[in-house]
């Protein structure tokens, strides 16, 4: 192990570049301009590809092309190129194809506001795309984070064979933090490993990778497959930190940058005696509405949803967690302006 | 009596799903063809469109995917960039490379990505049924131009793939070619392998456009659309070589 002080997005694509990733395609857009850049001049160190991409939606393109021959592949993006490449997502979904998509958040709708910000939590876990596919989001709340996510998204993607989604706010990709790196990982290729839903048309004896099916009960065979993928990752996928939530008369659910600012007001009302814990969901999706159900509606009086959003997202997974046996309060801020452990705290204050 | 021709090895024993007298199928029957001559059936990865175009991967006896709608120079990059000893080519209609893949062929075409792009121009949305496609003909009828393209209609000009990538730097051969007669589909075969030999050598992008038909959006007998391709298509898209580097340094 390897400890190094490192920036949020270099350290993702040192990170990328470590588990294994060979092939990066991408295009400028802030606040994840380092990442290309980084990738740029330590891919080819690592006897890797590097393109910059005409659009988003070639990079992602570019995508479906090397995790075809195999090689671990990753793109990275904001928001509004988040949107662009939804269509290519949802192509590799389709055609089962693993790759580790990052996307450093900002503010919207639109262009929006262009530092860090997290606004984009329901396209991340409800449809980063169309179709209805899903993916494994992780959101890392610090660098360290951020690396051994990064990591574990390229071994979920290969392990399922389904595109992966890094949801990293700006302020987790801008800030330096000491952060251990692991070691390199030998390069494995993953072509031989490959197994793809049996089509009846195509593919065969070869590998013809599509994510289309003229024989529509085969398709539908294939979207029943991708349900119950999807069940498994509700079952064995979740990722969750419980942070002293056993007596807690009061819950804030947050990911991400807010968590630590959630944290710190945390510490601060416990000291003067107040109950409060957190549920930090850290997969997006599956989210972990087990954490949330398991709440004692005799003990917990409120739950307070903080999120660099307005409106609040997350709320709505918590909502389908409490089923109207918990109040549930919310509190965002949004245009990448972030709320301090004091003004968490005064609102805390207002609504107790 | 001495065989002399049959079903290429790469081509899968079953019908083209295509209509009467559409001309894919013989452009595909080439593409296998030149395949086989180069021995290259195990090595061999076609991207394939949205549209017509992409039933080829129902044909070919080949590794392919299936790019989304316009895309496909964008995956062959991916694919040849992490598979350099392969031979990757594109197979590409109208409305796919001219419209919604207009910036992946022309920034593929202008990195002077070392493969081959197969372009089958019918002047039509063939699967959809007939829309305006780019290289529509002025006057010609499609189902979102009922009275015929009209550029003072703000329907714009036909526009001319093989000339747009030629006019860039890097790209090394760029042929027009047609599937209308024996000789022309000769020429068409020639063409590809010349493609296929030129990736093959490592020199760069090479493009070849293909003329080709659709009776069914047409309207017109398989035949009448034989002749269409000679008395229109041509005088819109002369057949030739627009550009050729092989000979040079």
């Amino acid at each position: 192990m390897e400890k190094v002080f490192m920036k949020g997005n270099e350290a993702i694509a040192e990170a990328g570049i470590r588990a294994g990733c060979r092939f990066f395609a991408g295009y400028p857009i802030t606040p994840q301009n380092d990442i290309p850049e980084y990738m740029s001049r330590r891919m080819p160190e690592a006897g890797g590809v590097f393109v910059q991409g005409e659009s988003e939606v070639a990079s992602i393109s570019m995508l479906m092309g090397s995790a075809f021959n195999g090689v671990k592949s990753m793109t990275s993006s904001s928001g509004p190129g988040l949107s662009l490449k939804s269509e290519g997502i949802s192509t590799m979904a389709g055609m089962q194809l693993p790759a580790v998509i990052v996307n450093v958040m900002r503010g919207g709708p639109g262009t929006g506001a262009i530092q860090g910000a997290q606004m984009d939590y329901l396209m991340a876990t409800k449809a980063s795309g169309h179709g209805g596919f899903r993916m494994i989001v992780y959101a890392p709340s610090t660098v360290q984070e951020a690396v051994d996510y990064t990591i574990r998204a390229f071994d979920k993607a290969e392990q399922y064979q389904q595109p992966m989604l890094i949801a990293a706010d700006g302020h987790i990709g801008a800030i330096m933090e000491s952060v251990e790196l692991p070691e390199m990982r030998p390069v494995a290729n993953m072509k031989k490993n490959y197994e793809f839903f049996p089509h009846p048309g195509f593919g065969k004896t070869r590998q013809q990778v599509y994510s289309v099916d003229l024989n529509l009960k085969a398709q539908e065979d294939f979207n029943r497959y991708l349900a119950d993928l999807y069940d498994i990752w509700n079952r064995d996928e979740v990722l969750v930190e419980e942070y002293l939530v056993e007596d807690a008369e009061y819950v804030i659910v947050t990911y991400g940058t807010s968590s630590r600012i959630a944290r710190a007001a945390i510490k601060a009302l416990r000291e003067e005696g107040v109950k409060i814990g957190m549920v930090r969901p850290i997969s997006l999706y599956p989210f972990p509405y087990d954490s949330i159900r398991k709440l004692d509606p005799n003990k917990v009086k409120k739950i307070l949803c903080l999120e660099l959003s307005i409106p609040v997202q997350v709320v709505e997974d918590v909502e389908l967690a409490v089923q109207g046996k918990i109040p549930i309060e919310s509190y965002g801020r949004a245009a990448s302006l972030v709320f301090t452990p004091e003004e968490v705290i005064g609102y805390f204050n207002s609504i107790k | 009596m001495e065989k002399i021709y049959s079903r290429p090895v790469s081509l899968n024993p079953v019908a083209f799903n295509y209509c009467p007298g559409c001309l894919h199928g013989t452009s595909q029957k080439l593409l296998c063809d030149v395949i086989d001559e180069l021995g290259k059936q195990e090595d061999t990865i076609a991207v394939m469109p949205i549209g017509c175009s992409t039933m080829g991967m129902f044909a070919f006896d080949f590794e392919s995917l299936g790019a989304c709608h316009g895309r496909a120079p964008a995956v062959a990059t991916g694919v040849k960039r992490t598979a350099p000893e392969k031979l990757v080519f594109t197979y590409q209609g109208d409305g796919d490379i001219g419209y919604i893949g207009f910036s992946e062929i022309m920034h593929a075409a202008n990195r002077g990505e070392n493969f081959t792009v197969i372009f089958a121009n019918n002047g039509t949305f063939g699967m959809t049924g007939g829309q305006m496609a780019p290289t529509t003909l002025i006057g010609q009828r499609a189902t979102t131009a009922p009275l015929g393209r009209d550029p003072s209609y703000g329907q714009g000009m036909p526009i001319h793939m093989s000339e747009l990538v030629a006019s860039l730097p890097l790209p090394v051969y760029v042929e027009r070619c047609s599937v209308d007669t024996p000789a022309h589909a000769n020429a068409t075969r020639k063409a590809i392998k010349k493609a296929f030999d030129i990736q093959l050598a490592g020199k760069g992008f090479s493009f070849v456009e293909i003329l080709t038909n659709c009776p069914t959006n047409w309207g017109v007998s398989p035949v009448q659309s034989i002749a269409w391709i000679k008395e229109k298509t041509y005088t819109e898209y002369p057949l030739g070589v627009y550009k050729d580097i092989t000979q040079e340094g």
